[in-house]
Protein backbone atom coordinates (compact mmCIF):
# COMPACT_ATOMS: atom_id res chain seq x y z
CA UNK A 1 0.00 0.00 0.00
CA UNK A 2 1.47 3.26 -1.30
CA UNK A 3 0.09 6.17 -1.96
CA UNK A 4 2.56 9.42 -3.09
CA UNK A 5 -0.08 11.96 -3.12
CA UNK A 6 -1.34 14.39 -0.65
CA UNK A 7 -4.90 14.08 -0.97
CA UNK A 8 -6.71 13.63 1.75
CA UNK A 9 -7.12 9.46 2.25
CA UNK A 10 -9.68 9.92 4.28
CA UNK A 11 -12.73 10.34 2.40
CA UNK A 12 -15.89 10.19 4.59
CA UNK A 13 -13.96 13.26 6.40
CA UNK A 14 -13.92 15.81 3.65
CA UNK A 15 -16.57 17.44 5.40
CA UNK A 16 -14.64 17.96 8.64
CA UNK A 17 -11.87 20.97 7.81
CA UNK A 18 -8.61 19.26 8.37
CA UNK A 19 -6.79 20.31 11.67
CA UNK A 20 -3.65 21.36 9.86
CA UNK A 21 -3.67 22.48 6.41
CA UNK A 22 -0.39 23.65 4.77
CA UNK A 23 -0.72 24.53 1.56
CA UNK A 24 2.02 26.04 -0.49
CA UNK A 25 4.49 27.14 2.01
CA UNK A 26 7.78 28.85 1.32
CA UNK A 27 10.23 29.50 4.14
CA UNK A 28 12.67 32.06 3.65
CA UNK A 29 15.71 32.87 5.97
CA UNK A 30 17.10 36.00 6.00
CA UNK A 31 21.06 35.29 6.79
CA UNK A 32 23.19 37.81 9.02
CA UNK A 33 25.89 38.41 6.10
CA UNK A 34 22.45 39.49 3.55
CA UNK A 35 21.67 36.86 1.87
CA UNK A 36 18.95 34.13 1.61
CA UNK A 37 18.15 30.57 2.30
CA UNK A 38 14.75 28.99 1.38
CA UNK A 39 14.81 26.35 3.49
CA UNK A 40 11.31 25.28 2.89
CA UNK A 41 9.49 25.26 -0.68
CA UNK A 42 5.75 24.74 -2.12
CA UNK A 43 4.87 22.38 0.65
CA UNK A 44 1.19 21.36 0.94
CA UNK A 45 0.30 19.39 3.85
CA UNK A 46 -2.83 18.78 5.57
CA UNK A 47 -3.70 16.44 9.18
CA UNK A 48 -7.18 15.52 9.26
CA UNK A 49 -8.59 15.31 12.84
CA UNK A 50 -7.72 12.12 15.05
CA UNK A 51 -4.55 11.31 12.59
CA UNK A 52 -1.15 10.98 13.31
CA UNK A 53 0.61 12.08 11.28
CA UNK A 54 5.34 11.51 10.96
CA UNK A 55 7.01 13.50 8.81
CA UNK A 56 11.10 12.24 8.56
CA UNK A 57 13.65 13.76 6.38
CA UNK A 58 17.48 14.54 6.25
CA UNK A 59 18.85 16.54 9.09
CA UNK A 60 19.08 20.45 7.94
CA UNK A 61 15.83 19.87 5.90
CA UNK A 62 13.51 21.96 7.42
CA UNK A 63 11.06 19.72 9.71
CA UNK A 64 11.07 21.63 12.75
CA UNK A 65 10.89 25.28 10.57
CA UNK A 66 7.74 23.40 8.66
CA UNK A 67 6.28 22.82 12.75
CA UNK A 68 7.28 26.14 13.48
CA UNK A 69 4.88 27.07 10.55
CA UNK A 70 2.43 24.88 12.14
CA UNK A 71 2.67 26.39 15.44
CA UNK A 72 2.93 30.19 14.74
CA UNK A 73 6.07 30.82 15.74
CA UNK A 74 7.39 31.04 12.48
CA UNK A 75 5.42 33.38 9.52
CA UNK A 76 6.02 31.58 6.04
CA UNK A 77 7.20 33.72 3.22
CA UNK A 78 4.40 32.64 1.47
CA UNK A 79 1.57 30.32 1.38
CA UNK A 80 -1.15 29.47 3.97
CA UNK A 81 -1.27 27.89 7.46
CA UNK A 82 -5.25 26.39 8.16
CA UNK A 83 -5.94 25.49 11.36
CA UNK A 84 -9.29 23.74 11.96
CA UNK A 85 -10.41 25.54 8.80
CA UNK A 86 -9.49 29.15 10.17
CA UNK A 87 -6.61 30.87 8.98
CA UNK A 88 -3.89 30.70 11.43
CA UNK A 89 -2.57 34.41 12.77
CA UNK A 90 0.00 34.50 15.62
CA UNK A 91 0.58 31.27 18.26
CA UNK A 92 -1.48 28.65 17.27
CA UNK A 93 -3.41 28.34 20.62
CA UNK A 94 -4.94 25.35 19.72
CA UNK A 95 -1.96 23.46 19.59
CA UNK A 96 0.55 21.42 22.27
CA UNK A 97 3.94 21.85 21.07
CA UNK A 98 6.71 19.51 22.84
CA UNK A 99 10.29 20.72 21.90
CA UNK A 100 13.01 19.08 20.49
CA UNK A 101 15.36 20.62 23.19
CA UNK A 102 14.47 21.38 27.64
CA UNK A 103 11.65 23.67 27.70
CA UNK A 104 10.46 23.65 30.89
CA UNK A 105 10.71 26.08 33.35
CA UNK A 106 14.50 25.73 35.21
CA UNK A 107 12.81 27.53 38.30
CA UNK A 108 9.64 25.53 38.82
CA UNK A 109 8.72 22.23 40.19
CA UNK A 110 7.32 19.66 37.97
CA UNK A 111 4.28 20.28 39.69
CA UNK A 112 4.40 24.24 38.91
CA UNK A 113 5.46 23.61 35.46
CA UNK A 114 2.33 21.47 35.02
CA UNK A 115 -0.36 23.39 36.85
CA UNK A 116 1.41 26.49 34.95
CA UNK A 117 -0.27 25.50 31.63
CA UNK A 118 -3.13 26.28 33.08
CA UNK A 119 -3.12 29.85 34.12
CA UNK A 120 -3.22 30.94 30.68
CA UNK A 121 -7.24 29.68 30.68
CA UNK A 122 -8.08 31.23 33.72
CA UNK A 123 -8.10 28.07 35.99
CA UNK A 124 -7.68 29.12 39.75
CA UNK A 125 -4.78 27.96 41.20
CA UNK A 126 -5.83 25.21 43.45
CA UNK A 127 -7.42 23.48 40.88
CA UNK A 128 -4.86 23.66 38.20
CA UNK A 129 -2.54 22.00 40.76
CA UNK A 130 -4.80 19.41 41.49
CA UNK A 131 -5.33 19.04 38.04
CA UNK A 132 -1.85 18.68 37.46
CA UNK A 133 -1.09 16.48 39.99
CA UNK A 134 -3.33 14.08 38.51
CA UNK A 135 -1.49 14.50 35.01
CA UNK A 136 1.87 13.62 36.44
CA UNK A 137 0.57 10.57 37.85
CA UNK A 138 -0.99 9.94 34.68
CA UNK A 139 2.76 10.06 32.77
CA UNK A 140 3.73 7.76 35.50
CA UNK A 141 5.78 10.86 37.80
CA UNK A 142 3.50 10.89 40.86
CA UNK A 143 6.58 10.58 43.17
CA UNK A 144 8.20 13.44 41.52
CA UNK A 145 5.89 16.48 41.64
CA UNK A 146 8.01 18.32 44.02
CA UNK A 147 11.84 17.92 41.85
CA UNK A 148 13.11 21.06 40.09
CA UNK A 149 13.94 20.12 36.16
CA UNK A 150 17.85 19.36 36.59
CA UNK A 151 16.94 16.64 39.33
CA UNK A 152 15.05 14.59 37.19
CA UNK A 153 15.84 12.52 34.03
CA UNK A 154 15.94 13.12 30.48
CA UNK A 155 12.61 10.97 29.98
CA UNK A 156 11.47 12.08 33.24
CA UNK A 157 11.12 15.85 32.24
CA UNK A 158 10.05 14.68 28.44
CA UNK A 159 6.94 13.22 30.61
CA UNK A 160 6.80 16.50 32.69
CA UNK A 161 6.85 17.92 29.08
CA UNK A 162 4.31 15.89 27.80
CA UNK A 163 1.85 16.10 30.99
CA UNK A 164 2.44 19.84 30.67
CA UNK A 165 1.20 19.89 26.62
CA UNK A 166 -1.65 17.50 27.04
CA UNK A 167 -3.31 19.16 30.09
CA UNK A 168 -4.21 22.17 28.68
CA UNK A 169 -5.91 19.56 26.00
CA UNK A 170 -5.20 20.76 22.92
CA UNK A 171 -6.66 19.87 19.48
CA UNK A 172 -3.73 19.05 17.93
CA UNK A 173 -0.25 18.27 18.91
CA UNK A 174 3.26 19.28 17.78
CA UNK A 175 6.12 17.18 18.75
CA UNK A 176 9.64 17.77 17.36
CA UNK A 177 12.19 14.98 17.86
CA UNK A 178 10.10 14.91 21.41
CA UNK A 179 12.03 11.34 21.99
CA UNK A 180 15.19 12.57 19.85
CA UNK A 181 18.30 12.26 23.21
CA UNK A 182 16.47 9.38 24.76
CA UNK A 183 17.97 5.85 25.03
CA UNK A 184 16.14 3.36 22.74
CA UNK A 185 14.32 1.68 25.71
CA UNK A 186 13.18 4.41 26.99
CA UNK A 187 12.59 6.07 23.56
CA UNK A 188 9.53 2.41 23.01
CA UNK A 189 8.93 3.74 26.93
CA UNK A 190 7.80 7.15 25.72
CA UNK A 191 6.51 6.01 22.32
CA UNK A 192 3.86 3.32 24.10
CA UNK A 193 3.00 6.08 26.90
CA UNK A 194 2.23 8.45 23.76
CA UNK A 195 0.32 5.91 21.95
CA UNK A 196 -2.29 4.92 25.32
CA UNK A 197 -2.90 8.91 25.76
CA UNK A 198 -3.16 9.41 22.58
CA UNK A 199 -5.44 6.45 21.85
CA UNK A 200 -7.89 8.11 24.70
CA UNK A 201 -9.10 11.56 22.74
CA UNK A 202 -7.09 10.93 19.37
CA UNK A 203 -5.71 14.48 18.82
CA UNK A 204 -4.32 15.28 15.31
CA UNK A 205 -0.37 14.94 15.87
CA UNK A 206 1.98 16.37 13.23
CA UNK A 207 5.12 14.37 14.79
CA UNK A 208 8.70 14.99 13.56
CA UNK A 209 11.24 12.42 13.66
CA UNK A 210 14.59 11.56 12.14
CA UNK A 211 13.86 8.32 12.92
CA UNK A 212 11.95 5.84 10.19
CA UNK A 213 11.23 2.88 12.50
CA UNK A 214 9.90 5.29 15.43
CA UNK A 215 7.57 7.33 12.63
CA UNK A 216 6.13 4.14 11.16
CA UNK A 217 5.39 2.44 14.85
CA UNK A 218 3.78 5.24 15.96
CA UNK A 219 1.81 7.27 12.69
CA UNK A 220 -1.22 6.28 10.57
CA UNK A 221 0.86 8.16 7.57
CA UNK A 222 4.48 9.09 7.24
CA UNK A 223 5.44 11.82 4.80
CA UNK A 224 9.31 12.25 3.29
CA UNK A 225 10.64 15.81 3.55
CA UNK A 226 13.74 16.08 0.47
CA UNK A 227 16.90 17.27 1.67
CA UNK A 228 17.42 21.07 1.35
CA UNK A 229 17.48 23.64 0.45
CA UNK A 230 13.77 24.30 -0.92
CA UNK A 231 12.71 21.61 0.79
CA UNK A 232 9.82 19.85 -0.40
CA UNK A 233 7.34 16.63 0.24
CA UNK A 234 8.75 13.68 -1.67
CA UNK A 235 6.59 10.70 -0.55
CA UNK A 236 3.58 10.27 1.30
CA UNK A 237 2.56 6.70 2.60
CA UNK A 238 0.27 5.74 4.83
CA UNK A 239 0.75 2.62 7.25
CA UNK A 240 -0.77 -0.46 7.15
CA UNK A 241 -0.53 -1.59 10.59
CA UNK A 242 -3.51 -2.05 13.30
CA UNK A 243 -3.95 -0.65 16.44
CA UNK A 244 -3.63 -0.40 19.46
CA UNK A 245 0.29 -1.22 18.78
CA UNK A 246 3.06 -2.11 20.78
CA UNK A 247 6.09 -0.10 19.22
CA UNK A 248 8.35 -2.64 20.71
CA UNK A 249 6.76 -5.54 18.86
CA UNK A 250 5.35 -4.33 15.72
CA UNK A 251 9.03 -3.56 14.30
CA UNK A 252 8.70 -7.74 14.20
CA UNK A 253 5.87 -7.45 11.77
CA UNK A 254 6.18 -8.29 7.95
CA UNK A 255 4.08 -5.58 7.22
CA UNK A 256 6.39 -3.00 8.74
CA UNK A 257 9.44 -4.67 7.26
CA UNK A 258 7.57 -3.93 3.58
CA UNK A 259 6.39 -0.27 4.69
CA UNK A 260 9.59 0.08 5.78
CA UNK A 261 11.79 -0.97 2.89
CA UNK A 262 9.17 1.21 0.55
CA UNK A 263 9.54 4.51 2.58
CA UNK A 264 13.62 4.16 3.09
CA UNK A 265 14.06 3.79 -0.96
CA UNK A 266 12.66 7.11 -1.32
CA UNK A 267 14.57 8.63 2.20
CA UNK A 268 17.76 7.05 1.41
CA UNK A 269 17.94 9.26 -1.71
CA UNK A 270 17.21 12.08 0.32
CA UNK A 271 19.92 11.35 3.29
CA UNK A 272 22.73 10.91 0.98
CA UNK A 273 21.42 14.41 -1.18
CA UNK A 274 22.16 16.16 2.04
CA UNK A 275 25.17 13.98 2.76
CA UNK A 276 26.56 15.26 -0.50
CA UNK A 277 25.59 18.79 0.08
CA UNK A 278 27.25 19.26 3.42
CA UNK A 279 30.60 17.73 2.57
CA UNK A 280 30.32 20.24 -0.13
CA UNK A 281 29.54 23.02 2.06
CA UNK A 282 32.72 21.70 4.19
CA UNK A 283 35.02 22.02 1.40
CA UNK A 284 34.38 25.08 -0.19
CA UNK B 1 37.16 13.65 49.41
CA UNK B 2 37.60 11.24 52.62
CA UNK B 3 36.96 12.47 56.53
CA UNK B 4 40.90 11.55 57.53
CA UNK B 5 42.40 14.33 54.84
CA UNK B 6 39.80 16.61 55.51
CA UNK B 7 41.14 16.27 59.57
CA UNK B 8 44.86 16.40 58.18
CA UNK B 9 43.57 20.18 56.13
CA UNK B 10 41.84 21.51 59.03
CA UNK B 11 45.28 20.77 61.22
CA UNK B 12 47.51 21.95 58.01
CA UNK B 13 45.00 25.42 58.38
CA UNK B 14 45.78 25.74 61.70
CA UNK B 15 49.02 25.31 61.50
CA UNK B 16 49.40 27.86 59.37
CA UNK B 17 47.44 30.58 61.60
CA UNK B 18 49.58 29.52 64.59
CA UNK B 19 53.15 29.76 62.82
CA UNK B 20 52.65 32.96 61.17
CA UNK B 21 51.21 34.49 64.40
CA UNK B 22 54.15 32.78 66.50
CA UNK B 23 56.26 34.59 63.76
CA UNK B 24 54.56 37.76 64.50
CA UNK B 25 54.99 36.81 68.27
CA UNK B 26 58.65 36.46 67.83
CA UNK B 27 59.49 39.27 65.63
CA UNK B 28 57.56 41.89 67.62
CA UNK B 29 58.48 40.93 71.43
CA UNK B 30 62.42 39.67 70.92
CA UNK B 31 65.45 41.61 69.68
CA UNK B 32 65.85 39.01 67.12
CA UNK B 33 65.57 41.71 64.00
CA UNK B 34 65.26 44.93 65.79
CA UNK B 35 64.44 47.01 68.90
CA UNK B 36 61.33 45.46 70.68
CA UNK B 37 59.29 48.41 71.27
CA UNK B 38 60.26 50.02 67.45
CA UNK B 39 58.77 46.76 65.92
CA UNK B 40 55.66 47.06 68.23
CA UNK B 41 55.52 50.43 67.16
CA UNK B 42 55.31 49.50 63.54
CA UNK B 43 53.27 46.03 63.91
CA UNK B 44 52.04 45.69 67.03
CA UNK B 45 51.72 42.30 68.62
CA UNK B 46 49.43 39.10 68.35
CA UNK B 47 48.82 39.12 71.84
CA UNK B 48 47.97 42.83 71.88
CA UNK B 49 45.74 42.62 68.83
CA UNK B 50 43.48 39.90 70.03
CA UNK B 51 43.53 41.31 73.47
CA UNK B 52 42.34 44.61 72.21
CA UNK B 53 39.92 43.09 69.75
CA UNK B 54 38.13 41.45 72.44
CA UNK B 55 37.97 44.13 74.54
CA UNK B 56 36.15 46.39 71.83
CA UNK B 57 33.61 43.52 71.08
CA UNK B 58 32.85 43.20 74.78
CA UNK B 59 32.36 46.76 74.84
CA UNK B 60 29.42 48.33 73.45
CA UNK B 61 31.04 51.14 71.56
CA UNK B 62 31.88 48.75 68.58
CA UNK B 63 28.45 47.22 68.00
CA UNK B 64 27.26 50.90 67.98
CA UNK B 65 29.57 51.03 64.72
CA UNK B 66 29.33 47.82 63.49
CA UNK B 67 25.70 48.73 63.22
CA UNK B 68 26.49 51.79 61.27
CA UNK B 69 28.01 49.94 59.23
CA UNK B 70 25.62 47.59 58.46
CA UNK B 71 22.89 49.76 57.81
CA UNK B 72 24.71 51.80 55.21
CA UNK B 73 25.38 48.12 53.66
CA UNK B 74 22.12 46.99 54.06
CA UNK B 75 20.87 50.07 52.62
CA UNK B 76 23.62 50.66 49.92
CA UNK B 77 22.33 46.85 48.63
CA UNK B 78 18.87 47.05 48.90
CA UNK B 79 18.74 50.42 46.41
CA UNK B 80 21.40 49.19 43.97
CA UNK B 81 20.00 45.61 43.64
CA UNK B 82 16.58 46.98 43.41
CA UNK B 83 17.68 49.82 40.32
CA UNK B 84 19.65 47.17 38.85
CA UNK B 85 17.10 44.70 38.77
CA UNK B 86 14.31 47.38 37.53
CA UNK B 87 16.82 49.51 34.98
CA UNK B 88 18.50 45.89 34.08
CA UNK B 89 14.73 44.35 33.33
CA UNK B 90 13.72 47.61 31.56
CA UNK B 91 16.63 48.00 29.03
CA UNK B 92 16.74 44.44 28.22
CA UNK B 93 12.98 44.30 27.33
CA UNK B 94 13.52 47.74 25.25
CA UNK B 95 15.98 47.37 22.98
CA UNK B 96 15.79 51.06 21.78
CA UNK B 97 16.74 52.23 25.56
CA UNK B 98 19.41 50.08 25.89
CA UNK B 99 20.76 50.99 21.84
CA UNK B 100 20.44 54.90 23.05
CA UNK B 101 22.44 54.63 26.67
CA UNK B 102 24.62 51.72 25.62
CA UNK B 103 27.70 54.24 26.02
CA UNK B 104 26.34 56.29 28.71
CA UNK B 105 26.02 53.32 31.29
CA UNK B 106 29.47 51.77 29.94
CA UNK B 107 31.36 54.94 30.88
CA UNK B 108 29.49 55.29 34.10
CA UNK B 109 30.17 52.01 35.05
CA UNK B 110 34.07 52.83 33.59
CA UNK B 111 34.53 55.74 36.51
CA UNK B 112 36.22 54.60 39.60
CA UNK B 113 33.36 55.13 42.44
CA UNK B 114 35.61 56.21 44.93
CA UNK B 115 36.34 59.70 42.96
CA UNK B 116 32.64 60.06 43.89
CA UNK B 117 32.92 59.92 47.67
CA UNK B 118 34.09 63.56 48.20
CA UNK B 119 31.17 64.61 45.95
CA UNK B 120 28.68 62.42 47.95
CA UNK B 121 29.71 63.72 51.07
CA UNK B 122 29.09 67.45 49.58
CA UNK B 123 25.44 66.37 48.66
CA UNK B 124 24.65 64.36 51.32
CA UNK B 125 26.53 65.38 54.28
CA UNK B 126 29.05 63.00 56.40
CA UNK B 127 25.94 61.21 57.73
CA UNK B 128 25.25 57.52 56.65
CA UNK B 129 23.68 58.55 53.26
CA UNK B 130 26.46 59.55 51.23
CA UNK B 131 28.31 55.82 52.20
CA UNK B 132 24.77 54.68 50.33
CA UNK B 133 24.96 56.38 47.80
CA UNK B 134 28.62 55.69 46.99
CA UNK B 135 28.10 51.57 48.11
CA UNK B 136 24.98 52.01 45.40
CA UNK B 137 26.65 52.99 42.45
CA UNK B 138 29.16 49.68 43.16
CA UNK B 139 25.70 48.05 43.50
CA UNK B 140 23.81 49.33 41.08
CA UNK B 141 26.03 48.54 37.76
CA UNK B 142 27.16 45.09 39.46
CA UNK B 143 23.38 44.13 39.36
CA UNK B 144 22.44 46.13 36.56
CA UNK B 145 24.27 44.22 33.98
CA UNK B 146 23.73 41.09 35.56
CA UNK B 147 20.32 40.95 35.06
CA UNK B 148 20.09 42.91 31.51
CA UNK B 149 22.47 39.78 30.14
CA UNK B 150 20.02 37.11 32.08
CA UNK B 151 17.03 38.65 30.64
CA UNK B 152 17.96 38.83 27.41
CA UNK B 153 19.98 35.42 27.35
CA UNK B 154 16.60 33.55 28.61
CA UNK B 155 16.39 30.26 26.69
CA UNK B 156 14.45 31.05 23.01
CA UNK B 157 12.72 27.21 24.04
CA UNK B 158 11.68 27.91 27.31
CA UNK B 159 10.33 31.33 25.84
CA UNK B 160 9.01 29.89 22.73
CA UNK B 161 6.97 26.82 24.85
CA UNK B 162 5.60 29.66 27.29
CA UNK B 163 3.71 31.47 24.46
CA UNK B 164 2.53 28.19 23.37
CA UNK B 165 1.06 27.58 26.66
CA UNK B 166 -0.68 30.63 25.54
CA UNK B 167 0.79 32.39 28.03
CA UNK B 168 0.10 36.60 27.43
CA UNK B 169 2.90 39.28 27.95
CA UNK B 170 2.12 39.81 31.40
CA UNK B 171 2.11 36.20 32.34
CA UNK B 172 5.89 35.57 30.16
CA UNK B 173 7.15 38.32 32.63
CA UNK B 174 6.18 36.71 35.54
CA UNK B 175 6.90 33.35 34.80
CA UNK B 176 9.73 33.45 32.26
CA UNK B 177 11.40 36.79 32.30
CA UNK B 178 11.35 38.19 36.00
CA UNK B 179 12.56 34.50 37.20
CA UNK B 180 15.18 35.02 34.89
CA UNK B 181 16.38 38.04 36.35
CA UNK B 182 16.22 37.51 40.04
CA UNK B 183 18.41 34.35 39.40
CA UNK B 184 21.31 36.35 37.96
CA UNK B 185 20.35 38.76 40.93
CA UNK B 186 20.83 36.16 43.16
CA UNK B 187 24.29 34.73 41.22
CA UNK B 188 25.83 38.22 41.89
CA UNK B 189 24.44 38.46 45.79
CA UNK B 190 28.36 37.84 47.18
CA UNK B 191 30.06 40.15 45.04
CA UNK B 192 27.34 43.31 45.38
CA UNK B 193 26.96 42.87 49.10
CA UNK B 194 30.81 42.78 49.19
CA UNK B 195 30.65 46.05 47.14
CA UNK B 196 27.85 47.53 49.21
CA UNK B 197 30.23 46.91 52.39
CA UNK B 198 33.19 48.29 50.42
CA UNK B 199 31.43 51.09 49.37
CA UNK B 200 30.35 51.56 53.27
CA UNK B 201 33.76 51.07 54.75
CA UNK B 202 35.36 53.17 52.16
CA UNK B 203 33.11 56.10 52.63
CA UNK B 204 33.43 56.06 56.28
CA UNK B 205 37.21 56.00 56.56
CA UNK B 206 36.96 58.91 53.66
CA UNK B 207 35.05 61.62 56.04
CA UNK B 208 32.61 60.38 58.59
CA UNK B 209 31.85 60.03 62.37
CA UNK B 210 30.80 56.43 62.87
CA UNK B 211 31.15 53.06 61.59
CA UNK B 212 33.82 50.64 61.29
CA UNK B 213 35.86 52.35 58.22
CA UNK B 214 36.09 55.56 60.82
CA UNK B 215 37.46 53.93 63.68
CA UNK B 216 40.13 52.07 61.62
CA UNK B 217 40.52 55.78 60.60
CA UNK B 218 40.83 57.22 63.47
CA UNK B 219 43.15 54.66 64.88
CA UNK B 220 45.52 55.29 62.02
CA UNK B 221 45.75 58.91 62.68
CA UNK B 222 47.15 58.87 66.05
CA UNK B 223 49.23 55.40 65.15
CA UNK B 224 47.57 53.46 66.85
CA UNK B 225 48.57 49.97 64.86
CA UNK B 226 46.71 47.80 67.42
CA UNK B 227 43.51 49.39 67.05
CA UNK B 228 44.12 49.49 62.76
CA UNK B 229 44.94 45.78 62.91
CA UNK B 230 42.08 45.05 65.29
CA UNK B 231 39.52 47.06 63.48
CA UNK B 232 40.49 44.90 60.35
CA UNK B 233 40.38 41.78 62.27
CA UNK B 234 36.69 42.85 63.26
CA UNK B 235 36.41 43.82 59.50
CA UNK B 236 37.01 40.26 58.53
CA UNK B 237 34.69 38.53 60.84
CA UNK B 238 31.81 40.94 59.78
CA UNK B 239 32.76 39.79 56.33
CA UNK B 240 32.72 35.88 56.92
CA UNK B 241 29.42 36.33 58.53
CA UNK B 242 27.65 38.28 55.93
CA UNK B 243 28.83 35.67 53.76
CA UNK B 244 27.56 33.22 55.64
CA UNK B 245 24.42 34.56 55.92
CA UNK B 246 24.42 35.22 51.66
CA UNK B 247 25.62 31.59 51.31
CA UNK B 248 22.74 30.38 53.18
CA UNK B 249 19.85 33.13 51.55
CA UNK B 250 21.34 31.61 48.34
CA UNK B 251 20.89 28.29 49.03
CA UNK B 252 17.26 28.78 50.35
CA UNK B 253 16.55 30.72 47.17
CA UNK B 254 18.04 28.91 44.06
CA UNK B 255 17.09 25.63 45.40
CA UNK B 256 16.14 24.81 41.61
CA UNK B 257 19.72 25.74 40.44
CA UNK B 258 21.34 22.87 38.80
CA UNK B 259 25.10 22.34 40.80
CA UNK B 260 23.14 23.78 44.39
CA UNK B 261 22.26 19.87 44.95
CA UNK B 262 23.76 18.37 47.63
CA UNK B 263 24.25 14.59 47.50
CA UNK B 264 24.62 12.56 50.92
CA UNK B 265 28.23 11.44 51.47
CA UNK B 266 29.75 9.40 54.11
CA UNK B 267 31.08 12.18 56.85
N1 LIG C 1 16.83 31.29 11.89
C1 LIG C 1 17.42 30.74 10.80
N2 LIG C 1 18.18 31.49 9.99
C2 LIG C 1 18.76 30.95 8.90
N3 LIG C 1 18.66 29.67 8.56
C3 LIG C 1 17.93 28.86 9.33
C4 LIG C 1 17.27 29.35 10.50
N4 LIG C 1 16.60 28.33 11.08
C5 LIG C 1 16.85 27.24 10.31
N5 LIG C 1 17.63 27.56 9.27
C6 LIG C 1 18.06 26.64 8.20
O1 LIG C 1 16.93 26.03 7.66
C7 LIG C 1 17.17 24.66 7.43
C8 LIG C 1 16.14 23.82 8.10
O2 LIG C 1 16.32 23.87 9.51
P1 LIG C 1 15.46 22.98 10.51
O3 LIG C 1 15.84 23.33 11.89
O4 LIG C 1 14.03 23.11 10.17
O5 LIG C 1 15.97 21.51 10.14
P2 LIG C 1 15.47 20.12 10.68
O6 LIG C 1 14.92 19.40 9.53
O7 LIG C 1 14.58 20.31 11.85
O8 LIG C 1 16.81 19.42 11.11
P3 LIG C 1 17.12 18.44 12.37
O9 LIG C 1 16.57 17.10 12.01
O10 LIG C 1 18.60 18.41 12.42
O11 LIG C 1 16.47 19.05 13.57
C9 LIG C 1 18.58 24.37 7.90
O12 LIG C 1 19.42 24.31 6.76
C10 LIG C 1 18.94 25.54 8.75
O13 LIG C 1 20.30 25.84 8.61
MG1 LIG D 1 14.83 20.03 14.00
Amino acid sequence: MQAVSAAPETAGEAARPPAISLAGIDITFALKDGGRYQAVKGVDLSVAPGEFVAVVGPTGCGKSTLLNAAAGLLQPSAGKVGILGEGLAGINLKAGYLFQLDALMPWKTALQNVAVALEPQGVPAREAEERARAWLARVGLRAFTDRYPHMLSGGQKKRVALAQVLIRDPKILLMDEPFGPLDAQTRQIMGNLLLDLWAQDRKAVMFVTHDLEEAISLSDRVVVMSAGPAAGIVGDYRVPLSRPRDIADIRLDRDFHEIHRQIWQTLKVEVQKAYAAGEGRDMA
Amino acid sequence: MTSHSRLKITLLQVLVAIGFLLAWHIATTTSLFADPRKMQFFFSTPTNVLARTWKQLSGAEIWYHLGITLTETILAFVFGATGGVLCGFLFARRELLAAVFDPYIKAANALPRVVLAPIFALWFGLGIWSKVALGFTLVFFIVFFNVYQGVREVSQTVLANARMLGMNERQLMRHVYWPAAMTWMFSSLHTSVGFALVGAVVGEYLGSSAGLGYKIHEAESVFDVTGVFSGMLILTIFVIVLDTIVTMIENRLLVWRPGQSTTTANG
